[in-house]
């Protein structure tokens, strides 16, 4: 069986045109997705049972008894960390939030040591933005700023920007400008018209500078910024001006660097500014598949995009007091669910050295390293392979999962709504 | 130093335990001009070092690189050298730090080595 135009639950692009070939119940062939999306959808070696750590080593147990440890965990906790939901679909996302709130928890998502700083520049901002079909369509003039697509989001310049012909812009990449503004030459900078080196940690100076010489004001820019020099910086906003929709793609580049998100909170200035000459928008290359849902599901719910406390009377949302590498570093959690994610490789090391001084829950469907720290493992079918549910594009498009095979596991909503069962059966106990 | 997704690291992310993943991701990306300037040669490995600690990495020449960056593909072994302070939000900063990067004999730690003496980790 061909399941066609299936949707690809890697990175945020979500490509809805894979076709993936089912034998016997198993996936046998996946066609038009990048190494990333077949690699994911092909899948590879499962936790093969749900464990909990007894004298030091992780041993099977039944889902059951899983369920029952992890509430036990969470409820025992004063302040809990439930940290991840970016590999994972809204429905399980929403559930999260729901347990967070009954057990007096922090929700926290993968978005904290990734776009955080866009999300934050973002609230205070505004965001000038488009649908990935818009830019696909009309964009002349594409900036790759402190990304590296090529390797990160493979199809994106086929489906969606540099490469791709669309109604407006029948030539494809032959008619478009683009522009890659990095430290380093990448792929992604291989197939630009022009690519801007600057130095590290510079960012913000550049982009202030071009906001100048874009707004008329080149006569307060010094000879060089971030060590490209003023004619360079100059020609690109004669570029950028020249543009009649342009678009500006931003990474990791430059929400992991100095100035954060007063980079982004920049960026955004320079488009706005931008907008008073020509069309331009903007927008975050969001990495796994659903970081942008979690997003969406939060502030919906709580008003607040990531970073939530549910443990006072209301939503509470302070970056820098409840992301979750802030709370570990301060020893300000006592426990922690990790979810679709893998903090343990992910975040700094001495954030995993606090991690693994508490009782760790992972619900995940692949051993990790966050597996090694963990005191309960609950093994999980792979949303948007193994489980259907909706999932956001980095532009902000809702689109629906399917499911392409069957499976014994438990999907992640299942998961959640087991362990809040037995969350309200102990609390019912208590209350006897 | 900066750290970043590469296309074998994105392949291997969600197959973390395997030996795949460790060669994709135990690397240090540096220029020409510092891989000789280091002394560099087939089998010799790079120890990188700063305030936060110390990981050894095989090298690998990047032409995009100029001399005094090198980049490492995102994951454990470069969150290493990175610090925990998020500058009030909630991000830390795993680009733009401050490396030592010096030629050794030593060998890169295995993924399971490398979680090893963390109070739950297996022994
Ligand atoms: S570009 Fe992203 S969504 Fe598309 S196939 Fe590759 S990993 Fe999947």
């Amino acid at each position: 069986m061909i399941v066609e135009d299936a949707i690809c639950s890697f990175c945020g692009c979500l490509c809805d045109d894979i076709n993936v070939e089912v034998e016997e119940g198993k996936i046998k062939r996946v066609r038009h997705a990048c190494r990333l999306g077949s690699s994911k959808i092909l899948g590879h070696e499962r936790i093969k049972a749900p464990m909990i750590r007894r004298g030091g080593e992780l041993c099977m147990v039944s889902y059951q008894e899983a369920y029952d440890r992890a509430a036990e965990i969470l409820l025992r906790a004063q302040k809990p960390l439930l940290y991840g939901w970016a590999s994972t679909v809204c429905e399980a996302q929403k559930k999260g939030i729901l347990l967070a709130e009954e057990v007096g928890g922090v929700l926290d998502s993968t978005a904290t040591v990734c776009h955080g700083p866009s999300v934050i520049g973002i609230e205070e901002k505004g965001l000038p933005g488009a649908t990935l079909g818009q830019v696909k369509n009309r964009a002349d003039t594409i900036v790759f700023w402190g990304c590296n697509p090529a390797e990160a989001h493979p199809r994106h310049s086929l489906r969606y920007s540099s490469n791709v012909c669309g109604r407006f812009t029948p030539e494809g990449r032959a008619g478009r400008k683009i522009v890659v503004v990095d430290v380093r030459e990448t792929r992604t900078s291989k197939n630009a018209d022009k690519t801007v080196i600057i130095q590290p940690g510079t960012d913000y100076e550049v982009i202030s500078a071009l906001r100048m010489l874009v707004a008329g004001k080149g006569d307060v820019v010094p000879d060089e910024v971030g060590g490209v020099p003023k004619a360079e910086l100059d020609g690109l906003a004669k570029t950028l001006l020249a543009a009649r929709f342009g678009a500006v793609f931003f990474g990791l580049g430059i929400t992991h660097s100095r100035g954060r998100y007063k980079n982004i909170d920049n960026a955004l200035s320079l488009v706005t500014e931008l907008n008073s000459h020509t069309k331009f928008v903007i927008m975050p290359m969001r990495g796994h598949y659903n970081v942008g849902g979690i997003g969406q599901v939060l502030a919906w719910s709580s008003g607040f995009p990531m970073s939530v406390d549910f443990t006072r009377n209301a939503p509470y949302f302070n970056p820098g007091e409840t992301a979750a590498c802030d709370l570990l570093a301060k020893a300000d959690t006592d426990a922690a669910l990790i979810i679709a994610a893998d903090a343990a490789s992910n975040f700094p090391r001495a954030a995993v050295e606090a991690l693994a001084k508490i009782p760790v829950i992972q619900i995940d469907p692949y051993e990790n390293p966050t597996t090694l720290i963990s005191e309960v493992v609950i093994p999980s079918a792979i949303a948007g392979v193994e489980a259907e549910g909706t999932a956001y594009r980095m532009d902000g498009m809702a689109l629906r999962m399917r499911k392409l095979v069957d499976t014994s596991y438990p999907s992640d909503e299942e998961i959640l709504s087991h362990i809040l069962e037995s969350v309200h059966r102990l609390q019912r106990g208590l209350e006897r | 130093m900066i750290s970043g997704r590469t296309l074998a690291q994105g392949a291997g992310c969600e197959c973390k335990m395997s030996p795949d993943f460790l060669k994709a991701v135990s690397l240090c990306h540096l220029s020409k001009g510092d891989y000789d300037a280091l002394g560099l040669c087939e089998g010799k490995n790079v120890q990188l070092k700063n305030e936060f600690g110390q990981v050894v990495l095989a090298p690998k020449v990047d032409a995009g690189l100029r001399q005094g960056m090198v980049f490492i593909p995102m994951g454990p072994w470069a969150n290493v050298l990175v610090g925990p302070d998020t500058g009030g939000c909630g991000t830390p900063q795993f680009k733009g730090i401050e490396v030592e990067v010096e030629a050794t004999d030593a060998s890169v730690l295995e993924i399971r080595d490398l979680f090893r003496g963390l109070r739950r980790a297996q022994t």
